[in-house]
């Protein structure tokens, strides 16, 4: 993974637009968030393999990064992402990593079945 | 004074703090006070002081919030234009500036008051702050009207400068606390929320004034 550009992000997300896609989408604050400092609240979903499509993706912001997919009954929204892997052709992987390098937000999607 | 106000916000409740006082004052005087509104807020992570809302009846009471500090305010022209929250920078701009071109259009206002885009924090507020900037903008230099940002981004004096507008509307604080006190899913503000309604000092001097910034458009 490295640090977003967000004109190629922005690339990848025109071509992948207006056709079925598997999602992956996640947040999360670690299981361990509560135990490490009792006022946080722990929080976390994911949504995998659920299937998309979207009519208009945007990423937007100046790191960490958002992206909305406008679908035709709904959205998809993730915040706080900050790499890519650029050695993907076929599918997208953005994640978000914390100060510590830890993963706190994911959005993924692909052709085919994660 | 202008007689036609518009106001330009994403979110039900953008306009208690920084505007509610100015709208007021302006309907008092007369004029005629649009505000466009571009989401419900559904969003929100508010849920009222304890939550009495969830996820689906949010919006709902939101509206409902909205139409209750309209009152307050003086403002008889809200237009819901049905936006999604926290999805207004990833619109199409071009569908939000004919949205808000057609409310421009229509209210034909001699003031518009907003977001300063790029220094209101929130990405709907800068979002929208540039769509109203870009429709603005468009018309022909002497049919323009005056456009008041609000700006509050921390170091946006650095950038900025200082407000050229600073408003007092301690005459309108009920007006103003009204419109926070409507908005009971969002805010619980000490000394106006708990029913108490004396205007202290203390609140005047918090509340009392509300600043803008012109927006240059060359």
């Amino acid at each position: 993974m490295i640090p977003i550009d967000a004109e190629t992000v922005q690339a990848r997300l025109e071509a992948l637009k207006g056709r079925d896609l598997y999602l992956h989408l996640e947040s999360t604050t670690g299981a361990y968030a509560t135990h490490h400092d009792s006022s946080r609240h722990p929080s976390s979903a994911f949504v995998k393999n659920a299937v998309i499509r979207y009519e208009r993706g945007t990423i937007s912001g100046s790191g960490p990064y958002r992206v909305g997919l406008k679908m035709a009954h709904g959205w998809v929204y993730c915040e706080g992402l900050t790499h890519y892997e650029e050695s993907e052709t076929e599918r997208l992987l953005l994640a978000g990593h914390n100060s510590e390098g830890k993963l706190a937000v994911a959005l993924q999607l692909s052709p085919s079945p994660f | 004074m202008e007689k036609r106000v518009l106001a330009v916000f994403p979110h039900p409740d953008d306009e208690s703090f920084g505007v509610s006082g100015t709208l007021a004052m302006y309907a008092a005087s007369g004029a005629e006070v649009a505000y466009a509104c571009l989401t419900l807020g559904e969003m929100g992570r508010n849920m009222g002081f304890p939550p009495f809302a969830n996820r689906l009846t949010l919006p709902g009471f939101r509206r409902r919030e909205l139409e209750e500090s309209c009152r307050a305010i003086g403002v008889r022209d809200l237009r819901l234009l049905g936006f999604m929250d926290k999805t207004i920078e990833f619109e199409d701009p071009e569908l939000l500036d004919e949205r808000i071109g057609a409310v421009v259009r229509d209210v034909k206002p001699e003031l518009v008051i907003t977001f300063y885009p790029g220094y209101a924090v929130h990405p709907d507020h800068d979002a929208c702050g540039a769509a109203v900037v870009r429709v603005i903008g468009r018309m022909p230099r002497g049919e323009r009207p005056t456009v008041h940002c609000i700006a509050f981004s921390h170091g946006c004096e650095r950038d900025l400068g200082k407000p050229d507008v600073y408003r007092d509307v301690r005459p309108y604080l009920k007006q103003k606390f009204d419109s926070i006190r409507a908005h009971r899913s969002q805010f619980y503000v000490p000394g106006i929320s708990d029913g108490g309604k004396r205007i202290t000092r203390e609140l005047e001097e918090r509340f009392g004034t509300e600043r803008f910034w012109t927006y240059r458009f060359d």
